[in-house]
C-alpha cells in the first residue's frame, strides 16, 4: 500500500523544517543559511493570485486539525476593502493532548513562520497578522519576539516590507491557559480581550472574524510552510502523499514508543512504517502494541489490527473511523489501562470545557464521572450503552467541536474495547457480591 | 477546582495596586499593538504583568480594577477574563509553582512517579503550599511537550523526560536555592530521539552552539 511516488523515507531535502531540533541558530543569519527569506520580494511581485493559485496547487490541508484546504480558505477573504482591514491570526495556541509540533517551529525555526505571515498576508490584502500563542509557551514565545524584532530591524517586516511596497506589521499575543482558544472564534474573542468562549457560525471569520474585520486563522504549521512551497512550487509539495492528502508533515509521536521524538515526514506514510523508522518501534516490540490516538486527543483509538497497515493521512484515518487531526500519534503498548487512559482524556476535555453550551457543560461532566467509574468496573453492563447515549446527546449539539472531541474518544473505546469494559463490571459485580 | 480560582480572602487582598514605572512603560508598548480604541485586547498581557509584578505571583483584585480602569472596560469584563483562563493564579503561590502535566500523553510516560516524588519530597498534596512559601504544586493539563514525557513547568520553564529521580534532583536543587537546567533532564536536545537525530543530520552536527533565547530580553 506504498503511495504512490513516495520514497522509503522523505529526503532532507525536501524537509521544510531543517532545525525542527534546534542544533542552529534560530535568528535571521541562521535562517537565513537555510534559505529563509530569500527571493521574498519576488514571491510577492508575483502577486495574490498567483500566491493562491500556487496554494491550492500545493494540495496543502490546513495542519490545525480540521484538514480545510488552505489555499481554499483564504480564497474565502474580500479581494477587495469595503473600508474595513483583513487579518491574518495564526493559531499557536497549541495544546491538543500529544501534540508539540508548533513549539519546535518557533522555538528553533521562528522565521519561516514570520515569513510566511508575511506572504499569507499580502495573498489575502492583510497589513498585520497577530499570532496567538499559548502562554505556557514562554520561550517560545521569547525565540519568536526576538525572531520578529530582527525582522523589523532587517526591513523584511514592517513598511514597505522586504523592499516589496507592501507594509506588514505582525504581533505576538500570549494565551493564559485554555485550550478552547485553539478554536479559532474562541481564539478571536480571546484576542479581543474576553473570555474564549466559541462564536456562532456563520457570519464565518472571512467575513466577521476579528474586531468584526475579515480575518483568517490559520495553524502554524501551515503558514510555515508557505515559503518553502512557494519558492519550490505548488507541484513539488504536491508529488508527496496519495490523492488530497499531499505534503510533507510534522508527526510527533509520544508514549510507548522506545524513542519519542517530532518528525517531518511524506503525508500517507504507513503508521508502522513511522514508529519502526523514526522511534524505534513500540516498547517491545510491534506485537506488544495496544492501540494508537493517531491524531491528538480528540480523535478516536485504532485497535492494533487497524495500525498495522493503516496509512497516515487524512483520508485513510477517516475511513477507519479516526482522523489525522494534527498527527499527534499517542502509542500505548499492552501494559496500559486503556480505561483509564480515555477517562483521564474525559477529565480533560471536562476542564477545558468553556461552559457555553450546555450538553458540554454538562455533558462532559457526565462522561467524566462515568468513565471514572468505568476504570474501577463501578457500574452496570447497560451503562455503556447508556454512556455511549450521552455521548451521542453531546456529540453535535453544541456551538464548536470540543463536544464531538470530548465524545469521540470515548466512542472509539466502547467501539474497541467493550469486552475490557464489561470484564470490569464483571469482575467488579462478582467482587461485591462475595 | 482549585482555591486558585477563585479570588483569595479579603485579609490576603492588597487594598492598592500600580504598575511600577518599569512595567507602565511595557502596559503602553503592548497597548499599542493593537488598534484605536481596541484597547481591551492588552487585557489578557496586562494581567500577566500585574502577577508578575506582585509578591506571590499572583493577580489580587485591586490589580484587576486598575486594568480596568487604565483600558476603559467594565471591572467584570476583567473579573471574567481573570477567572476564566488558568494561567493567572487568583491567590498567592510559592516561588516555585510547580504544575505537573499529568494527561494521558504524559500519563503513559510516568507522570504519576513525578506527582509522586514531589509530594514526598516537599511534604504537600496537590494544590498546596509548602510553609515557607517555597513551593506550590498542581497538576495542570496538557503543556503541549508531550515528545518529551513526562514534564513539569516551574515558574516560566519547562523540565521534561523526567524520572523520579531527576525530579527529586531538580527540587534538592531549588531547595538550595539554585536554578537547575530547564529542558529535557535525559540528555537528549529537544524532541530528536534520545540517540540523536536520524535525520537532519547535517543540520545537527555542524551548525553554530545552540543559543537559547534568554528570557528577559524576550519582550513576549
Amino acid at each position: 500500500m506504498q503511495a504512490k511516488g513516495t520514497p522509503d523515507m522523505l529526503q532532507d531535502k525536501d524537509r521544510i523544517f531543517t532545525n525542527l531540533y534546534g542544533f542552529q541558530d534560530f535568528g535571521l543569519k541562521g535562517a537565513q543559511s537555510r534559505g529563509n527569506w530569500d527571493g521574498t520580494k519576488a514571491l510577492i511581485e508575483k502577486g495574490r493570485d498567483w500566491i493562491i493559485d500556487e496554494m491550492k496547487a500545493s494540495g496543502m490541508r490546513g495542519r490545525g486539525g480540521a484538514g480545510f484546504p488552505t489555499g481554499l480558505k483564504w480564497s474565502f477573504m474580500p479581494k477587495e476593502s469595503d473600508g474595513r482591514p483583513s487579518y491574518l491570526v495564526v493559531n499557536a495556541d497549541e495544546g491538543e493532548p500529544g501534540t508539540c509540533k508548533d513549539r519546535e517551529i518557533m522555538r528553533n525555526d521562528p522565521h519561516t513562520l514570520i515569513e510566511g505571515c508575511l506572504l499569507a498576508s499580502f495573498a489575502m490584502n492583510a497589513h498585520a497578522a497577530y499570532i496567538y500563542i499559548r502562554g505556557e509557551f514562554y520561550h517560545e514565545a521569547s525565540n519568536l519576539q526576538i525572531a520578529i524584532d530582527q525582522a523589523y530591524e532587517a526591513g523584511l517586516v514592517g513598511k514597505n516590507a522586504c523592499g516589496s511596497g507592501w507594509d506588514f506589521d505582525i504581533y505576538l499575543h500570549l494565551g493564559a491557559g485554555a485550550y478552547i482558544c485553539g478554536e479559532e472564534t474562541a481564539l478571536i474573542e480571546s484576542l479581543e480581550g474576553k473570555k474564549g468562549q466559541p462564536r456562532l457560525k456563520p457570519p464565518f471569520p472571512a467575513n466577521a472574524g476579528l474586531y468584526g474585520c475579515p480575518t483568517t486563522v490559520n495553524n502554524v504549521e501551515s503558514i510555515a510552510a508557505v515559503p518553502t512551497i512557494l519558492r519550490r512550487g505548488g507541484s513539488w509539495f504536491s508529488s508527496f502523499g496519495r490523492e488530497n492528502n499531499h505534503g510533507t508533515k510534522l508527526f510527533a509521536i509520544s508514549g510507548h514508543v522506545e524513542k519519542p521524538c517530532t518528525v517531518e515526514e511524506a503525508m500517507s506514510i504507513p503508521l508502522k512504517e513511522l514508529i519502526e523508522k523514526h522511534c524505534g518501534g513500540v516498547r517491545g516490540g510491534w506485537d506488544n502494541l495496544l492501540a494508537v490516538i493517531p491524531g491528538g486527543s480528540s480523535v478516536p483509538l485504532m485497535p492494533k489490527d487497524v495500525c498495522d497497515d493503516v496509512l497516515m493521512d487524512f483520508d485513510a484515518l477517516r475511513e477507519v473511523g479516526s482522523g489525522l487531526g494534527t498527527a499527534a500519534v499517542i502509542v500505548m503498548d499492552k501494559s496500559t489501562d486503556i480505561v483509564y487512559a480515555i477517562a483521564r482524556l474525559s477529565e480533560f476535555y471536562k476542564h477545558e470545557s468553556c461552559g457555553q453550551c450546555t450538553p458540554c457543560r454538562e455533558g462532559t461532566g457526565w462522561m467524566m464521572r462515568m468513565m471514572t467509574r468505568m476504570v474501577r468496573g463501578e457500574a452496570t453492563l447497560d451503562e455503556i450503552d447508556l454512556l455511549w447515549d450521552v455521548t451521542k446527546q453531546v456529540e453535535g449539539h453544541t456551538i464548536c467541536a470540543l463536544g464531538d472531541a470530548a465524545a469521540w474518544p470515548i466512542q472509539g473505546l466502547i467501539r474497541h474495547f467493550r469486552p475490557e469494559m464489561e470484564r470490569r463490571i464483571k469482575e467488579y459485580r462478582a467482587r461485591i457480591a462475595a | 477546582m482549585s482555591h486558585l480560582r477563585r479570588p483569595a480572602p479579603q485579609e490576603l487582598q492588597p487594598t492598592s495596586f500600580a504598575f511600577t514605572p518599569e512595567n507602565l512603560e511595557k502596559a503602553n508598548k503592548i497597548i499599542a499593538k493593537y488598534p484605536e480604541g481596541r484597547q481591551q485586547s492588552a487585557v489578557m498581557p496586562l494581567l500577566d504583568l500585574a502577577q508578575r509584578q506582585t509578591e506571590g505571583n499572583w493577580v489580587p483584585t485591586v490589580a484587576m480594577d486598575y486594568i480596568a480602569d487604565m483600558l476603559e472596560m467594565p471591572a467584570i469584563r476583567v473579573y471574567e477574563v481573570a477567572t476564566f483562563y488558568t494561567m493567572y493564579n487568583l491567590a498567592p503561590v510559592g516561588k516555585n509553582f510547580i504544575q505537573v502535566c499529568t494527561t494521558t500523553p504524559c500519563w503513559l510516560r510516568g507522570s504519576a512517579d513525578v506527582v509522586d516524588t514531589c509530594k514526598k519530597e516537599l511534604g504537600i498534596g496537590v494544590g498546596e503550599t509548602t510553609e515557607d512559601g517555597q513551593f506550590t504544586m498542581i497538576e495542570v493539563e496538557c503543556l503541549g511537550a508531550c515528545v518529551n514525557a513526562p514534564m513539569m513547568q516551574i515558574n516560566d520553564d519547562y523540565y521534561e523526560d523526567l524520572t523520579a529521580e531527576s525530579t527529586k534532583a531538580i527540587l534538592d536543587a531549588l531547595k538550595k536555592g539554585e536554578k537547575p537546567k530547564a529542558g529535557p533532564q535525559s540528555g537528549r536536545k529537544g524532541c530528536e530521539p534520545i540517540d540523536g537525530p536520524k535525520v537532519l543530520k547535517a543540520f545537527c552536527g555542524c551548525g553554530a552552539a545552540p543559543q537559547d533565547a534568554d528570557a528577559s530580553k524576550g519582550d513576549a
